[in-house]
């Protein structure tokens, strides 16, 4: 060891886990694009990637602060519900204009954030518990708010959000999505708060041991991934012209978390992949637009689903082991 | 009780046969030989002490004793004949019972279940008699001296009740050996002498009590023998009326109170003593069970040593200078102004930074570079508005890599891919990165090369020349003895004695461990 630091050689097997850990996610995406290729007709069309890229958008947006979440060894199931919040806020307040309109959902829908927040880091409750609750809490209020009405939007603002394009080409939803992705990926890389999210999940009694404010983090990481289930809400609620808090974002904690994983960012954190977590919730959506485009019924694509977690759950643990 | 060995039980030890024996048992984990040919015996009615420091090798004779560990060498012998114990149930069926620290019972049931569970006494048509357990409950605990309603939930008694209870059960099952490990740490002195009667009457039924304790005021009174395990071998077997404090003290640390050498083992240089203003005064440091009343002066540019045996409160008195602990009372102040006590952040602001104990849970982020755990501390005064600035990075993490030889292939590489010693100097390098006042280190080589060793302990040096106050901390004594100017000695919690000057060699700092200063037994 006159380096002073230790090369192992990685057997054939765990060195094929390790890349595919690494660069899995981007592999399953060019496997299912050159299926497409072959067995898709028009799925190479300018089109049909718009489409896929605007329905994407709003799993994109909730994945991006659940990567956050994870990275600090926690979960926030709370997303469905958050985004409820902020669809059902929406109409409330569409007559004062879109800007405000807007910022009232995300301030109403971060508020659960804040309440998530507080739980996991001053109370000490388990993150699934804690954010458990407020995933069924947070709808309940969203249906209370709302009086259990779909309320349609019409206001033009909201709905250019969800149905026009800059330039008609890239669509606006895409073009937030983007903005954010790439904030997000600053937040991570660039700034104090990045690092020391990724250190509290690495390992939160060092972190506490060299000073961190640890409660303080883990509470701003909550309240921003509400802000972007928030987000995510609106631009549902834009996309179908309508408030609905019953349905909206049903379920998608488990397509963000299925992203997050699938990205590359494992679920014992310490580590966050915005470009890994892009990638599968890229993948998510190729797989599901293949299934549907094939006639497969949508219980199977949820079964499928289910086994690529599996499946990237396995890689991260083989590599775990072999480290 | 009284202070010498109970005088109503029988002398059997030197002619019975040993009820329970280690032959020649061999352990090793992953290549590192933890047991190697350790012999041992206890005697029905004995209690026998095992002794030995951190890494002695207690903990994993007692977990093959306790069928724990199979050995993988040598053979464990019951009453003669010799037997296997593959798994924890075997040992218990056959006789060995073990009582740890924690009570390890279901809190919520009652007493007298707890005692019998899974062996209920059943009525005739196979139900739980509750009456005769109870009744049974009651008779058994009696005979020990315990008087408490045994309808009672377990969880609403006072922790030495419960570990009585945990006894009681041991005994009430099959009675041959009963291990006790570390059973008062957590016990009031009233409670200890409960404990101590029972292990009377416990003897006087003819039952072998092993003993482990770090408390030599303990031994002292409830053992007869006592074996000496140091780094997986026995070192001595013997009466302990017959070994002065003092040698068993030598004999576990493994420093021959006879030929104590000159200086030369460890890098350290010279140390100095400073009279300059202490730059940390700290009082009547205490919490309950773990510190009682500490307290100490630090100077500027002095390395002090905080010697003791395990469990005599040196890491918890770090911890608590560092914020780490919660305080019972006690003041920490630097430079005259007072430190809020219980948070790391103000300490650190203070200027009181600490190398934790164990750098793998506590110290590195593993999956982090480098560069990331060295300014991990320091990272927002490096950064401007938040935005983490890798100029300002490079420049300290450029410094700390040479000043302290840090080998890495860059600083991007993950820390956990490094050696143990330059994780270590990683460490060091975040808390230097923070321009402390006060550097308390805590095993600051425990678990790294000899190379890295020296290093770590010559800049150990150097930090104090540089006007840095040190603590150390080091189950090392030559590390402790030639690295500190001067050396606070505690003991249970307390500040035993301080040793300054020429006083500062092995010999009193061994006589100090022993905690009578005279180096006799009583």
């Amino acid at each position: 060891m006159t380096q002073g630091t230790v090369t192992i050689a990685l057997p054939r097997r765990a060195a094929m886990l390790s890349v595919l850990q690494r660069y899995g996610v981007y592999l399953a995406i060019l496997l299912i694009l050159l299926f497409n290729l072959v067995a898709t007709p028009h799925f190479f069309e300018l089109d049909n990637f718009r489409t896929q890229f605007v329905q994407v958008v709003p799993v994109l947006i909730v994945a991006l602060g659940m990567a956050l979440v994870i990275g600090t060894e926690g979960i926030d199931l709370s997303v469905g519900g958050v985004m409820a919040m902020s669809a059902a806020v929406v109409p409330l307040y569409i007559g004062y204009g879109f800007l405000p309109a807007v910022l009232v959902a995300v301030v109403a829908g971060t508020l659960i954030g804040v309440v998530n927040g507080a739980m996991v880091a001053f109370i000490g409750v388990q993150p699934i518990v804690a954010t458990l609750s407020l995933m069924v809490a947070g709808r309940g209020l969203a249906l209370l708010i709302a009086n259990e009405q779909l309320v349609s939007v019409t206001d033009p603002g909201i709905l250019a959000l969800g149905r026009d394009s800059l330039v008609g080409a890239v669509p606006y939803s895409v073009i937030v999505a983007i903005v954010l992705v790439l904030v997000i990926a600053l937040v991570v890389n660039r700034t104090t708060f990045g690092k020391q999210l990724v250190a509290i999940g690495g390992n939160r009694r060092a972190a506490a041991l060299s000073g961190l404010p640890v409660k303080r983090i883990l509470l701003l990481v909550y309240i921003l991934c509400a802000a972007l289930a928030s987000i995510a809400g609106i631009i549902g609620t834009a996309r179908l012209g309508a408030s609905v808090p019953s349905t909206l974002g049903n379920l998608i904690e488990l397509a963000a978390i299925t992203a997050v994983v699938v990205g590359g960012t494992p679920l014992t954190g310490g580590q966050v992949k915005i470009a890994g977590t892009v990638a599968g919730a890229l993948l998510l959506q190729f797989i599901s637009a293949t299934l549907i485009k094939h006639n497969v019924p949508d219980a199977y694509s949820q079964i499928f689903q289910a086994a690529i977690i599996l499946i990237a759950v396995y890689i991260q643990r083989g590599r775990a082991v072999t480290r | 009780m009284s202070s010498s060995p109970d005088q109503t039980v029988p002398d059997t030890s030197a002619i019975a046969q040993p009820v329970l024996e280690a032959r020649g048992v061999t352990k090793r984990f992953a290549g590192v030989t933890a047991l190697s040919g350790i012999d041992f015996a206890v005697r029905p009615g004995e209690s026998h002490a095992l002794m030995g420091e951190n890494g002695a090798g207690k903990s994993t004779l007692i977990k093959v004793l306790t069928g724990v560990h199979q050995p993988d060498d040598g053979e464990l012998v019951w009453e003669g004949s010799p037997v296997k114990f593959a798994r924890p149930l075997d040992a218990q069926r056959r006789g060995v019972s073990t009582i740890y620290q924690e009570v390890n019972l279901i809190p919520l049931m009652s007493v007298a279940q707890n005692i019998y569970l899974g062996r209920e006494p059943r009525n005739r048509i196979g139900l739980i008699d509750y009456s005769q357990m109870f009744a049974d409950a009651r008779t058994l605990l009696t005979t020990y001296g315990i008087d408490i309603d045994v309808k009672r939930p377990l969880r609403s008694l006072a922790l030495g009740v419960q570990q009585m209870v945990a006894l009681a059960r041991a005994v009430s099952i099959n009675a041959g050996v009963v291990i006790m490990d570390e059973p008062t740490s957590s016990l009031e002195a009233r409670e200890v002498d409960t404990l101590f009667s029972v292990i009377g009457i416990l003897r006087r039924q003819g039952i072998a009590i092993v003993y482990v304790s770090h408390r030599m005021d303990e031994i002292y009174r409830v053992c007869e023998r006592v074996t000496v395990l140091r780094d997986g071998r026995v070192v001595h077997v013997g009466d302990l009326a017959d070994l002065p404090r003092m040698e068993l003290v030598s004999l576990m640390l493994g420093r021959s109170v006879a030929n104590v050498k000159g200086r030369g083992v460890t890098a350290f240089g010279e140390t100095r003593e400073s009279d300059a203003p202490p730059v940390l005064v700290a009082t009547d440091l205490s919490r309950k069970h773990q510190l009682e009343g500490v307290g100490l002066e630090i100077r500027p540019g002095e390395v002090v040593g905080l010697g003791g045996l395990l469990g005599a409160g040196r890491s918890e008195t770090l911890k608590a200078l560092a914020g780490v602990m919660q305080l019972d009372r006690g003041t920490v102040a630097v430079d005259g102004k007072q430190v809020r006590s219980g948070s790391v952040p103000a300490a650190i602001r203070a200027g009181i930074v600490m190398l934790p104990e164990d750098r793998k849970s506590e110290g590195i982020i593993p999956n982090l570079s480098v560069r990331d755990n060295i300014v991990l501390a320091a990272l927002p005064r490096l950064s401007r508005a938040g935005f983490s600035s890798t100029k300002n990075q490079d420049a300290v993490v450029d410094v700390f890599m040479r000043r302290l030889r840090i080998k890495a292939s860059s600083p991007d590489q993950q820390v956990s891919e490094l050696s143990g010693g330059n994780q270590q100097k990683v460490m060091i390098a975040r808390w230097l990165a923070m321009n402390p006042k006060v550097l308390l280190l805590d095993e600051p080589t425990r678990g790294i090369d000899v190379g890295a060793k020296a290093e770590v302990q010559a800049l150990i040096d150097e930090l104090a020349a540089e006007g840095l106050a040190i603590v150390l901390v080091s189950s090392e004594v030559e590390e402790v003895v030639e690295g500190s100017a001067r050396v606070i000695v505690l003991r249970d919690g307390r500040v035993e004695t301080e040793l300054t000057g020429a006083d500062v060699d092995e010999e009193h700092l061994l006589a100090a461990l022993a905690g009578d200063g005279s180096g006799d037994p009583k």
